[in-house]
Order: C-alpha cells, then sequence, then structure tokens
C-alpha cells in the first residue's frame, strides 16, 4: 500500500492503495466514479477510457504510481452539465442501445477531436477502432462525432 | 375505437396490488418512489409535483399533470424502457414532455411477461401497455365528468388536458388525479385508432440518455453499498473437468481478502429449468474488499481438477421435465467438425417431408448440394456477468443484469431456503443481454456467497470467467440439396441440419411451402459444452445458410435473386404445399418489394458487389441489400439497405437503430467470431484473441424502412440479425469469386487480400 494525491475532474483525492492497482479500479471501487468501464481489463475493448492531461488512455492499463501529477478526466468530469458538445452530439442522435460501451467512445472522441478537429470518416474510424460496441453502434457513432466537430467549429 | 375488457390483467387495475406481489413486504413503496427522482426531473426540466395519485400499477399522476409511468421489463438495450411506456402514455393522452419513466419492480400480478427474450417485450405486453393508459384515461375522464357535471361521452383528451368542448371548460389531469384515483377501475375501455396515435409513431429520445452520457451508476457492476464484498469465482479451465481439490490458504492472506471456499451452485436434489444451465457448479470463491485484490488472489488459488462423468440432468424445460446428457470427456472443434460432416452425409431424422423428393432427385435436370457451418459463439455482453446480492436470515435483496426475473425468483427461493415474497429481485439496465442473461446461474451464486459471507456481495466475472464459462451460441452445420428441371424450376428441396448439441433447423419455414417435393431432416450431437439463447437462436445461422444456398440455386437457375424468391413466394401464396407454413407469404414478399425499390436493385453501380437475403423470425420480416467494394483486395461493406415489416412501429429513431446494430453485429459475427475448443478448453478468453467487429469493419452507411402498416407490432431485436449474414456471404461471392460456407468467412483465407 501505498499513499497517492491525483487530480481526478479537477478534485484533489487522498488514498491508500496498492501502487500496482490499475486506475480503472481506483476510479471505480475507491473514488466511487463508475461511469468508467470495465470491458476486457487488457486494453482491447476501449470501454475504460479515461483523459490523462488531454490524451485518452486505457484505465484498465494505467496504474495508480504512474499518474503523478497529471489531470485525469473520467465521463463524469467531461463537463459540469453534461453538455459537452460530444456529450450533447451523443444525445442528438441517440447513439447508445445497451450503452455500456458509450462513456469510453465519448471519452475517445472528445480527446480525438480535441487533436482532430474535423476529421474525415476514415481518421474517424482509425481513431475509434479499439472502442468495441456490441450492440453494434458504430454508423451513429460516426455521425455523432460528425456532428460535434461541425457544432464545434460553428461555435469556434 | 376500440373497445376492450379491462379483465385481462385487471389486478394490475385494483387498488393497492403491490400488496398482492409482495410489493409491500419487500419496502417497495410506488407512491414514494420518486423523491430520489427530483434531481433527475429538474434536469429534464419537470417541475416536481408535491403529491402523487396512483391510478394503476402502471402509473401514477402528480397534482401539477406530472405523470410516472412504470417500465415493466428489462432494458437490454432493445429500447424498451423508452418505447414501452411510450404506449401507455399514447393511450393516457398525456404530453411526452410531462412524462418520467421508472423502471417497475419485479410484480407478475400487474405486469405480463417481465422478461427480455424471443424479441416478445413490445409484442406480448401491446395489449396490457394499452389497456393501462386508456384505463387511467377512462377514470380521468369519469372525474372530470363528476366534477363539471357533464356526461363523460362529452369529454374530450389531449396532451394531459380535458376538455368539455360546449362549455369551453378546460382542466388539466393533475387537477382532478386525486378524484379519479378513488374511481371504481371500469369493466371496459375504449382504445385509439391507430390512426389517432401521437406517440407511437414519432421518434423519441432514450430516456436514459442523459445518464448514459454523464456516466451515472446505471448497469450491475456499478452497484455500490456500505459494507459490499467483491466475489469472484474460479472455474474449471475445461469443460469436462470439475474441482478435485483446492487449497486457498496463500490466496487468503493476501492484502484485502476476506475469504476463499467453495460453494455449490444448486442443492444436489434440486431439478434444474433451462435457465439454470451452468457448466461448472462446484466453484471455488474469493471474497475481497475490492475489485483488484479479489481479481489477484483469484489468480494465487491453488487447484486440482479431475475429469466430471457421464451425466443425465433432469430439467425442467418449458414445463415439461426432460433429461439432458452432458457427455464425459474433453471436446475439440477439430473432432467436432469431423462428426458433425459425418452426420450431414447420411440420413437423419425426418421432420417434414412433401411430395416426393427422392423421385425428384432422380430425375432433374440439375442438382446442387451445398455444407455450411458455423463455430460456437460466445455472447460477450460488454458488461460481464455480474449480480448484486444482499442476503439476511428473512430477506434476499438481489439487483443487477437478469433477462429472466421472474424465473430466477424461484431458484434463488429454492436454493436460499427463503418463501419467494422473501425474495426481492431489482433490475438494473443491462450492458447487452443477446440471450446471454436468460441463464442467471450467477445471480443464484450471488446469492448463495451472500447467505455464507453474511453481507452484501457483488459477484463480478471477469471478461475471461464471461467467456469461458459456457452458454454459447451451438456450433451447426447444414447441407442442402435442390433440384432443378430443364426449364431451371425448383422442384425438390432438401435441407439436413443439426449441431452441437441442438438442430437450427426450422423445416416449416421457407421455402417450405413453395416446393412441391421437400424434405427437412434434423440431427443433434451432445456435448459438455453449454449452451443457450443467442440473438435470434438457431435462425442466427440457418438464415445465413439457406439465403445463400437459394442465392447459388437462383444462380443456376439463370434468374435474378429476388426474382427467383418472388417466384417461390408467389406460389407459397396462390397455392401453398402443405399445412403448417410458418410465414406469410404476403408479407414476406413485401420485404423483398421494398428492398428491391429503395436500394435500387437491377440498378447495379461498377465495382459494387451485392448481395440480397430475406428472413422471417420472432414474427418479423426482414430483407437487406448489402452493397461491397474491394479496397486493396479487401471488402468493405459499403452500405446496407434493410426493408423490415414488423407490423406498427413504436418509436421510429429507436427502432433503425436497433435495425442497424442487428445488421453490424450480424456482419460482425460472420465474419470475424469463433469459439473453439481444444480438449475442453475454450481457447479464446478475451478480446484479443476474440474477433469482434470494430468500427472500421463496419457499413459505411444503413438504410432503414419499414413497411407502414396497422399490424400490432412484433419482434425487432432479433430478426434484423440473421439474414444479414446471408447478403453478406452473397456479396462476397459477387465481390470475390468465391461462395463462403463455413463461419467466420475471415478465416476462409482467400478473401482477404
Ligand atoms: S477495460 Fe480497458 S480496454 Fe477494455
Ligand atoms: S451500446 Fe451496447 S455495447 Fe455499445
Amino acid at each position: 500500500m501505498a499513499n497517492f494525491t491525483l487530480n481526478v475532474n479537477g478534485k484533489t483525492q487522498e488514498l491508500d492503495v496498492d501502487p500496482s492497482t490499475p486506475m480503472l479500479w481506483v476510479l471505480r471501487d475507491h473514488l466511487k466514479l463508475v461511469g468508467t468501464k470495465y470491458g476486457c481489463g487488457i486494453a482491447q475493448c476501449g470501454a475504460c477510457t479515461v483523459h490523462l492531461g488531454d490524451n485518452a488512455v486505457r484505465s484498465c492499463q494505467l496504474p495508480v504510481s504512474a499518474v503523478g501529477e497529471q489531470r485525469v478526466t473520467t465521463i463524469e468530469g467531461l463537463s459540469e452539465n453534461g453538455d459537452h458538445p460530444v456529450q450533447e452530439a451523443w444525445l442528438k442522435e441517440d447513439v447508445y442501445q445497451c450503452g455500456y460501451c458509450q462513456a469510453g467512445q465519448i471519452m475517445n472522441a472528445s480527446a480525438f477531436l480535441k487533436t482532430n478537429p474535423n476529421p474525415t470518416d476514415t481518421e474517424i474510424e482509425t481513431a475509434m477502432n479499439g472502442n468495441i460496441c456490441r450492440c453494434g453502434t458504430y454508423t451513429r457513432i460516426k455521425r455523432a462525432i460528425k456532428t460535434a466537430a461541425a457544432s464545434a467549429s460553428e461555435n469556434a | 375505437m376500440t373497445l376492450v375488457k379491462t379483465h385481462i390483467g385487471r389486478r394490475a387495475f385494483i387498488k393497492n396490488s403491490g400488496l398482492a406481489g409482495g410489493g409491500l413486504l419487500l419496502g417497495f413503496s410506488f407512491l414514494n418512489s420518486c423523491k430520489p427522482k427530483q434531481a433527475e426531473a429538474v434536469a429534464a426540466g419537470i417541475e416536481m409535483p408535491k403529491e402523487w395519485f396512483e391510478i394503476n400499477g402502471y402509473l401514477k399522476i402528480g397534482d401539477n399533470g406530472v405523470v410516472t409511468i412504470m417500465s415493466p421489463n428489462p432494458e437490454i438495450g432493445q429500447n424498451v424502457k423508452t418505447s414501452m411506456p411510450m404506449i401507455v402514455a399514447e393511450e393516457l393522452d398525456v404530453d411526452w414532455k410531462d412524462v418520467l419513466v421508472e423502471q417497475a419492480p419485479l410484480n407478475t400480478d400487474i405486469f405480463t411477461r417481465q422478461l427480455a427474450g424471443g424479441s416478445q417485450s413490445i409484442r406480448a405486453s401491446w395489449a396490457g401497455l394499452r389497456m393501462a393508459g386508456a384505463t387511467a384515461r377512462h377514470m380521468l375522464v369519469a372525474a372530470a365528468a363528476e366534477v363539471w357535471q357533464v356526461p363523460a361521452d362529452e369529454i374530450t383528451t389531449d396532451a394531459g388536458k380535458l376538455y368539455h368542448k360546449t362549455s369551453d371548460r378546460t382542466m388539466g389531469f393533475g387537477e382532478v388525479a386525486s378524484a379519479a384515483s378513488e374511481l371504481e377501475v371500469p369493466e371496459e375501455v375504449a382504445l385509439k385508432d391507430v390512426k389517432d396515435f401521437k406517440i407511437i409513431g414519432t421518434s423519441r429520445k432514450n430516456v436514459d440518455g442523459q445518464k448514459i452520457v454523464t456516466g451515472k451508476p446505471l448497469f450491475g457492476l456499478d452497484i455500490q453499498k456500505e459494507g459490499m464484498l467483491i466475489a469472484m469465482t474460479v472455474h474449471p479451465p475445461a469443460f469436462g473437468l470439475k474441482l478435485k481439490s483446492f487449497d486457498g490458504a496463500e490466496a487468503k492472506k493476501m492484502p484485502g481478502i476476506k475469504d476463499v471456499f467453495t460453494i455449490k451452485t444448486f442443492k444436489d436434489d434440486y431439478t434444474k429449468s433451462a435457465f439454470d444451465n451452468s457448466a461448472f457448479t462446484d466453484l471455488i470463491v474469493v471474497v475481497g474488499n475490492t475489485t483488484w485484490e479479489t481479481m489477484n488472489a483469484k489468480k494465487a488459488v491453488k487447484v486440482e481438477w479431475e475429469e466430471s462423468p457421464d451425466a443425465d440432468e433432469k430439467m425442467q424445460i418449458f414445463g415439461r421435465e426432460m433429461k439432458v446428457r452432458f457427455p464425459a470427456g474433453l471436446e475439440s472443434t477439430r473432432i467436432h467438425k469431423t462428426a458433425m460432416a459425418d452426420k450431414s452425409k447420411v440420413k437423419q431424422n425426418v421432420v417434414r417431408k412433401d411430395g416426393d423428393p427422392e423421385a425428384m432427385f432422380k430425375k432433374a435436370a440439375k442438382i446442387i448440394e451445398r455444407s455450411y457451418s458455423c463455430p460456437f459463439l460466445a455472447h460477450n455482453c460488454m458488461e460481464p456477468m455480474n449480480f448484486f446480492a444482499d442476503v439476511t436470515d428473512d430477506m434476499a435483496v438481489l439487483k443487477g443484469p437478469i433477462q429472466t426475473p421472474e424465473i430466477m425468483e424461484k431458484s434463488v427461493s429454492e436454493r436460499l431456503g427463503l418463501p419467494v415474497e422473501k425474495v426481492d429481485i431489482q433490475m438494473s439496465r443491462m450492458g447487452g443481454g443477446f440471450g446471454r442473461r436468460l441463464y442467471g446461474h450467477f445471480l443464484t451464486e450471488a446469492g448463495v456467497i451472500s447467505q455464507r459471507v453474511k453481507a452484501p456481495v457483488k459477484l463480478v466475472y471477469t471478461r475471461e470467467d464471461d467467456m469461458t464459462m459456457g452458454i454459447y451460441r451451438p456450433s451447426y452445420e447444414a447441407y442442402y440439396r435442390a433440384a432443378l428441371d430443364e426449364n431451371n424450376n425448383l422442384i425438390a428441396f432438401h435441407v439436413r441440419a443439426g449441431g452441437i448439441p441442438e438442430s437450427p433447423l426450422a423445416a416449416n419455414r421457407f421455402p417450405a411451402g413453395a416446393v412441391d417435393h421437400y424434405l427437412a431432416e434434423d440431427w443433434s450431437i451432445d456435448s459438455n459444452i453449454t449452451v443457450g439463447a443467442f440473438r435470434a437462436p438457431r435462425s442466427n445461422f440457418i438464415a445465413g445458410a439457406e439465403q445463400s444456398f437459394l442465392d447459388e440455386v437462383a444462380e443456376e437457375a439463370g434468374k435474378d435473386p429476388i426474382e427467383f424468391r418472388l417466384e417461390l413466394l408467389k406460389r407459397a401464396q396462390e397455392n401453398p404445399v402443405g399445412e403448417n407454413n410458418d410465414y406469410e407469404a404476403d408479407r414476406y414478399a413485401g420485404v423483398l418489394e421494398l428492398v428491391k425499390e429503395k436500394a435500387k436493385w437491377g440498378q447495379e453501380q461498377s465495382g459494387v458487389h451485392r448481395g440480397v437475403s430475406a428472413y422471417f423470425c420472432h414474427n418479423s420480416y426482414v430483407a437487406q441489400v448489402l452493397d461491397m467494394v474491394l479496397e486493396n483486395e479487401h471488402p468493405i461493406v459499403q452500405k446496407v439497405t434493410a426493408a423490415i415489416d414488423c407490423g406498427i412501429v413504436i418509436n421510429p429513431d429507436a427502432a433503425t437503430n436497433l435495425a442497424e446494430g442487428g445488421a453490424v453485429d450480424g456482419i460482425g459475427h460472420a465474419m470475424y467470431s469463433a469459439m473453439s475448443f481444444k480438449d475442453g478448453v475454450p481457447e479464446q478468453n478475451n478480446f484479443d484473441r476474440y474477433r469482434l467487429i470494430r468500427h472500421s469493419e463496419a457499413p459505411k452507411e444503413i438504410e432503414t424502412h419499414f413497411v407502414q402498416n396497422n399490424i400490432d407490432p412484433t419482434g425487432l431485436g432479433e430478426p434484423p440479425f440473421p439474414p444479414i449474414m446471408g447478403a453478406l456471404a452473397n456479396a462476397l461471392y459477387k465481390a470475390t469469386g468465391q461462395r463462403h460456407y463455413h463461419q467466420p468467412f475471415i478465416s476462409e483465407k482467400q478473401i482477404i487480400g
């Protein structure tokens, strides 16, 4: 066990936990932020995607000891009122079926749009290829990403 | 306007019916259940009422006119939590923006068939949901008639308001909700005409959308409770093995670990139901404080396994007690394949025979013979199996993702030795179901563990557990033979289909009824690998096989594949062969006609390779055209055009979403997915080796069209899934010149550039 001071969704969190514990379980079990999902535990499905600084990372592969002072943002902290352009686009396109994979999809999409605000279809597919959706909502996800990109450029 | 008697499900409308179902015993109070909803209502721009009035088990109305509607069925992503309340709201005649939706408790005294399976939620509850809304509306009208002292039939309603036109008076539902709740339940109520629907048939957003995009706790895995422990199990690494002995001493010493012990999922003398099916019922359990600690300790348990003997298990299958055989031995896919091919070669059990197929095959001008197969599949719901249980001496509260809460209530009650009234099973939103969560052994396991450790427990399967504990889509094989005469007419058709451990044959489906000489045979091979319903059971293979075969027969006959099918359907419609044909030929032809028009079939573009397919299952008809292009020899699905007849569509955009998902999921499984075995060991245990379709492999575009009619709604969760596999195979043939007979197609090397 060891003590860590983390910056999660803009809040400072202190905890005493085994250094090897993946952020996924720190978030879910210790900080009760259950929006970040467990799907595979081996970096294959993307359900656990969070932002480390500005980058989308797989929290199931990120030991708490590797976080340091970097900002961690989860789906709960993506926006204060659930009105991030990507969240709004998801609502507009009614993307989800079961909804389980969608936090990961949204976190990956929002980080991606920061680096590429106006992506092509192929760029979207490549960027999102690590996020599995068993319900098969891929075409809607793509549409929502384009909707988000368009609304962001309108507001820019 | 149709008048219907309210007595079907009338118990739902009798005051305090919650008592009868043990609702109050379990501390569930419908009238008080809205308090935590405050925040949500504020977010939706809805002001909460000061007081609620329960009109019937399905709905309550606030003094300000806000309505809460219960969604009775488990939500697995098929959108029932939105579409079922829409039906109630329609008949109540309320404005959808004034509606709050709540997941109903399990209460079969009130609700019909609280089960997610067979694409039946809407179909089975359609009448009950409409009646619930119409009854409430009737009572509001009666209460208003009393207040205004006018005849009830002079009162009209619209969007949550009551009108008396002649005296120009108006009142909101909320103003008479209290009086209405005191009235007797009417014997008979009027239902709306379909043409007057204002909510049904219009697209409404998913009621959980806001929670999903903001990561609110919704799923079983998200459940937290003070003092809750995490439990995980260790099960045999291979089918055909069972627990011999274990040593948990080291695991128990690990940080955060409370205990390591074994459980039996069922009592020895218990007769399982089909939904209790589980290959591994002697399990080692590790209980700890956190998921990560428990996961690690699980790896430190030392176990010795031994081979399990032949077993004939008694099982209750749809009310009948049957013996199911689980043979001893360690099975392998390689041996399965040979065994299935052998079965395909010889005569099997005849299920249907029309005319004299053998004579026809003898005199045929041309015979086409082909075999198709598919592997076992794991369901791979994105949310792995899990369940929360809090069992005390006199009460068991279980909550989590389950498609069959009603059935599981009985299993748990028997296992824990508590009467059903003391077992409270609550439904969470599910991270996928696809049939996997019909089989609730994990729920029973959670109950047994909580009872043993005397604490609230969340049982969590790792992805590896989820993928290797069984309940798979069976492996199937189908052999087809068709006879053409010298004029290329189909004169005889023969299907021989089987699988491990069940046959996918649907002997009375198309093309039965359309061919004079028809033969259908089935067979099966016992196995100790457990299987279960998987999105559109059996159809999920046989549709693709049959539709690929028909494509080949049409080609041999020199006919357009759609015209060929339409000709057969015309025959089935005008002069059907046999009695028990299990489809309506005109509706079947209808979806083919519609897809032909919408996909502009016949106006081919160069470089675009098209395949068509159509199938009927779960009471609905689906035809799909798949357009494929090759990029660097690599097949890309450019577009899918679908035509669907599922009767009245409740929520069109959500229905479209489900149809899109069905197509993506079907392409994915036919193309990429397989579960194989070596000496009983599942060879895939996570998404590194088990392939699911990904973004870049999904169709670039999907266009869905619904046949417009006034037929009562039928299933949609499953029907779009099976036929697309045929459309895919047929398009692949056009694109590559190669027919694909064995799923997953990706392993047939030639297709991938
Ligand atoms: S849970 Fe981390 S990628 Fe799947
Ligand atoms: S919406 Fe169900 S897994 Fe993506």
